[in-house]
């Protein structure tokens, strides 16, 4: 998994129809000091993360267990809400 | 997923026998702003978007988690056609 925060919403009314009702989140990848790094992605959000917040997230077939109907295209998807982060290594 | 306007199409008569009436549209990654990055990818389209829209592309083995694509030999499916993006934080 990694780290994003959440920086918006896309809206798109003509998709796959199992993606019917999802909640589709762009968000900005972090490192742990909750730096941006690299370009921001759009994920599924099952969880309801709001804008601002910092989550994390699954990447690859794994995107779509969390997801209501298996038979999605999802290769991304927020799987929880940080609340709080602990680096005990030194960062290179 | 990743966001991508299509901008081109391509037409292959002869190729994997599964492929046969699957639509592959060719698609580069855009920034926030729908400015484009380099580089593309051929994605088969799953839900017939036109050239110049912009769309989501989902890669890898989940690009196959649709009835078009199941089974075949695709790393990339046009899943979504973007009609707006809300950005409501700064990156």
């Amino acid at each position: 998994m990694h780290l994003a925060k959440v920086i918006g919403t896309v809206w798109a009314t003509r998709k796959v129809e199992t993606l019917e009702g999802a909640k589709m989140q762009i968000i900005q990848p972090l490192d742990a000091q909750e730096k941006a790094i690299g370009s921001p992605i759009v994920a599924v959000d099952t969880i309801g993360a709001g804008p601002g917040e910092i989550v994390y997230y699954v990447t690859a077939r794994e995107a779509v267990i969390p997801y209501r109907n298996e038979m999605t295209p999802i290769d991304a998807s927020i799987v929880g809400i940080v609340d709080h982060i602990d680096v005990y290594a030194k960062q290179e | 997923m990743i966001l991508a306007r299509i901008i081109g199409t391509i037409w292959a008569t002869r190729k994997e026998a599964s492929l046969e009436g699957a639509k592959l549209q060719i698609v580069r990654p855009v920034e926030l702003d729908y400015q484009e990055k380099s580089g593309f990818l051929v994605a088969v389209d799953a839900v017939g978007a036109g050239v110049g829209e912009i769309v989501l592309v989902c890669q890898g083995s989940s690009a196959r988690q649709t009835e078009l694509t199941t089974q075949k030999p695709v790393d990339a499916t046009i899943m979504a056609i973007v009609d707006k993006l809300d950005v409501t934080e700064k990156t």
